[in-house]
């Protein structure tokens, strides 16, 4: 599995690793949605420090657990975008959503 | 100009052959000594591109899908994707941002990131017939030039 999830008192994170491609996105988003159905959480973190590819599936990814949060009233954060991510990321518009905290 | 090197890959149209497709398409490239990036441009593009065929081409039953991949003296790699699959009606909506007809997830972003991470995109398809897309990208010809001077 290329998603490990872990929930805390702030929220729960999902920690991506791997490629991220259309394949891998299915079972990464059926594990995400089946832990946010369950539990609810106000904060969502997707943790990109260990993707080491993503093409355009990873959009889909993003935006549709921004929306299920938005369902839930929760938030959704991104965190751990590399340049190269982040470089797919803008190409579809999605800086304008404010779910982007990147430490470098 | 005649190429220096080629390749020729068909596999089914299985989304577990996506990495395989991009690894592939890379190896081979390999051998022009590509700057990290201008792989990752080519393994992203050549990604989208599959991913179309297994999503787009064949949306209800498993076809192939054919990579040709040749090398020309200056550094240019032309990569072909090639299906049999439904084809494309309208090729300019198609290559729209956003537009999509792809469902569960998919934004309609293929032919955009397609076009950004190369240098020339060509999309060909005739309905019921199947679709080419041909990705063009220049390497950098680092090691050659190391080598010359």
């Amino acid at each position: 599995m290329s998603v490990r999830i872990e929930s805390s008192n702030e929220g729960m994170t999902a920690f991506l690793m791997g490629e991220i491609d259309h394949h891998t996105a299915r079972q990464i988003r059926e594990a995400i949605d089946t832990a946010v159905e369950k539990s609810k959480p106000k904060n969502l973190y997707l943790d990109f420090s260990e993707v080491s590819f993503m093409d355009s599936s990873g959009i889909g990814l993003i935006m549709g657990r921004f929306k299920l949060m938005q369902h839930y009233s929760g938030k959704l954060t991104v965190t751990g975008a590399s340049e190269r991510i982040t470089k797919i990321i803008s190409l579809a518009g999605l800086k304008r959503l404010g779910i982007f905290n990147n430490a470098q | 100009m005649k190429s220096v090197n080629g390749m020729k890959v068909t596999f089914p149209s299985r989304s577990s052959n996506e990495s395989f497709a991009r690894s592939v398409v890379a190896s081979f490239v390999a051998q022009l000594d590509p700057a990290v990036d201008e792989l990752v441009d080519i393994r992203t593009a050549v990604s989208e591109a599959v991913t179309n065929c297994i999503v787009h081409a064949y949306p209800d039953n498993i076809g192939e899908v054919t990579i040709v991949a040749r090398i020309y003296p200056t550094g240019r790699v032309v990569i072909k994707v090639r299906d049999k699959g439904i084809g494309i009606e309208n090729i300019e909506q198609a290559m729209e941002p956003l537009f999509t007809t792809g469902g569960e997830e998919r934004y309609g972003l293929g032919f955009s990131v397609m076009d950004s991470f190369t240098d020339k995109l060509k999309v060909t398809s005739k309905k019921g017939k199947g679709t080419v897309v041909t990705l063009e990208k220049y390497i950098t010809m680092r090691q050659r030039q190391a080598k010359q001077s």
